[in-house]
């Protein structure tokens, strides 16, 4: 890890944006990078909720962002498929660039945008409806009419969720009589159905009991295989297991981004250390 | 410890067990005054209409002469001629209304005002509604009493009664749906007709189906709008004249003969049992299709 990367306090870190270091860039790296905002800024009305965040994502890993409550991972997270802005008073600074090009771009429609980067939420959210018009939904919705591809569809992506042979029999049950481990898989299976690149989560196994955790935990690791997964979590040593970097987030600032044994093990920042052994948070 | 007097927490405990046994006996007496009355009422009505209530009251016209061959017929199909314009400008107007202010508009104070307006236009006495009907339908429009001016007038008055139900559907429908239909790249309108209204569906069609039950028995605009009570044929377009069911009843019961005011009992009896049929669709489109959050 280059010395560079290291944020000392808010001061330090405004003079490195003024100097363009890139806060978040992880170096001896050439993979792509699917995510990556340049001073990137909100505020939801008068709260500056993200300050100058410069972070980079790159394919194929699972990257985790941390940090206590009202820090703005979730924020963050949101703003990649431009969710965030369900929020009216939310105005937003700075660039996003996914693949190449800027989400803010007047061309890049929000529809395209989250075809290509998939949500999980917090909470469960299945649709009233059944499993498999829960998971075929976002097919049908980009036009996907025919049944044969529709049944295709809906098998691997509750294949891919490890779902598959749980469900294969209850397909036309309401997904609203699943326990919330196997709802939370059914939207994770209904969030591959549109074959993203990204797959966003936000906290995703906070509902959950600890063996749907696990269950959820072992997915991520099987599908990092295929997409890219940016995953927002409270739970530290859910980051340490799962991801390969990690980002801590605190009051609305990226303090520091990195492999994810550094983070845990040799943190650069005195915050980040203090936060991931529990001293506060 | 000893802070409190165990004797007194053991006298009050009969006063207590008194009011939480009183409380519940003066809810049940009130709930039977209300269903006392409606008894008494059905009673009364039954009592006096059921001697007139055969076939020959469902098909013939209305008599002013005889009471034996007095009949039902021209008001039964006025009326659903009626529904016919009301129902469907209503639910259209008020339903987009609602999708509107509950989906789309910018939360602010120009909604927020406009949806205090239509609740409070909820409330505006249906004899206002028929005065509207009469300036603007049948006058300055010149629609005359038609089917088309009085439709038109009791969608208005009900429109604000849907809108209402209809909001407060839409807005029981958990925003956490909404939120997984656009994070998949679904449209606004896709969200809203594939998952939204779905979801609302049993609120806004009980909402309509009771407003549709105001409209058909509201008396006072057909009066304004000056809906005739005898009239020998049924409208053959929205244009005509026609007669309607409260109106048929409010002229018997204006007769001198007494015999008249108990074929308005009957008249009663037929549009309880519209009123109650259409109730019985109302609960059971809401215990079909009611889903669970």
């Amino acid at each position: 890890m280059t010395p560079d990367t290291k944020i000392e306090t808010k001061n330090i870190k405004k003079q490195n944006i003024v100097s363009s270091t890139d806060a978040g860039t992880l170096s001896n790296d050439n993979r792509k990078n699917v995510f990556s905002s340049k001073n990137f800024n909100l505020w939801y009305g008068d709260n500056h909720a993200l300050q100058d965040i410069n972070l980079d994502f790159k394919e194929n890993d699972i990257s985790a962002i941390i940090g206590p409550s009202g820090c703005g991972k979730s924020t963050f997270v949101k703003s990649l498929n431009r969710m965030v802005e369900l929020v009216p008073i939310v105005r937003t600074e700075g660039q996003i660039i996914y693949k190449d090009r800027d989400i803010f771009e007047k061309s890049f429609t929000k529809e395209e945008l989250r075809t290509k980067v998939g949500m999980v939420f917090q909470k469960p959210n299945p649709f009233p409806k059944s499993i498999y018009d829960n998971v075929a939904y976002g097919p049908r919705v980009h036009g996907i009419k025919k049944k044969k591809i529709l049944d295709e569809v809906v098998e691997s992506s509750l294949r891919d969720a490890a779902i598959w042979d749980e469900l294969k029999d209850r397909l036309h049950e309401n997904a609203y009589g699943l326990s919330g481990g196997q709802q939370q898989r059914v939207c994770i299976a209904r969030a591959l159905a549109i074959e993203p690149d990204v797959i966003l989560m936000d906290e995703p196994t906070s509902a959950l009991d600890p063996i749907s955790t696990i269950k959820v935990e072992d997915l991520m690791k099987e599908l990092k295989k295929n997409y890219s997964i940016i995953v927002v979590t409270h739970n530290m040593q859910q980051a340490a297991r799962v991801s390969d970097t990690t980002a801590f987030f605190y009051e609305g600032y990226v303090v520091e981004h990195d492999d994810t044994n550094v983070i845990f093990e040799n943190p650069n920042d005195k915050r980040t250390e203090d936060y991931v052994s529990g001293r506060f948070g | 410890m000893g802070l409190i007097d165990k004797k007194i927490i053991d006298n009050k405990r009969t006063s207590r067990l008194f009011w939480n046994n009183t409380a519940m006996v003066v809810f049940f007496l009130c709930t039977l005054v209300g269903l006392l009355v409606l008894a008494m009422l059905i009673y009364d009505t039954l009592n006096d209409g059921l001697r007139f209530l055969r076939w020959d009251f469902i098909t013939n016209f209305a008599s002013a002469r005889n009471v034996e061959v007095s009949g039902f017929y021209g008001a039964i199909i006025g009326s659903l001629w009626l529904m016919l314009v009301t129902a469907p400008v209503a639910i259209i107007l008020s339903v987009s209304t609602a999708l509107y202010l509950e989906e789309y508009a910018r939360k602010g104070r120009v909604t927020d005002f406009i949806k205090i307006n239509i609740s409070n236009l909820a409330g505006v006495p249906s004899v206002v509604f028929g005065l509207l009907g009469l300036g603007l339908f049948v006058r300055a429009m010149s629609m005359g009493n038609s089917v088309l001016a009085a439709g038109l007038t009791l969608a208005l008055m009900i429109l604000p009664v849907i809108a209402v139900a209809s909001q407060e559907a839409i807005r029981a429908v958990p925003s956490s749906v909404r939120e997984a239909s656009i994070g998949m790249g679904a449209t606004k309108w896709q969200t809203v007709s594939r998952i939204v209204l779905p979801a609302a569906i049993p609120g806004i069609i009980t909402g309509i189906i009771l407003a549709l039950s105001r409209a058909i028995g509201e008396t006072a605009p057909l009066v304004v709008i000056g809906v005739p009570t005898t009239l020998l044929r049924t409208p053959s377009s929205v244009m005509d004249p026609f007669q309607a069911m409260p109106m048929q009843i409010y002229s018997w019961v204006k007769m001198p003969q007494h015999d008249f005011s108990d074929l308005a009992a009957t008249g009663i009896i037929v549009l309880l049992a519209i009123l109650l049929a259409m109730n019985s669709v109302a609960i059971f489109i809401r215990n079909k299709f009611s889903r669970k959050y």
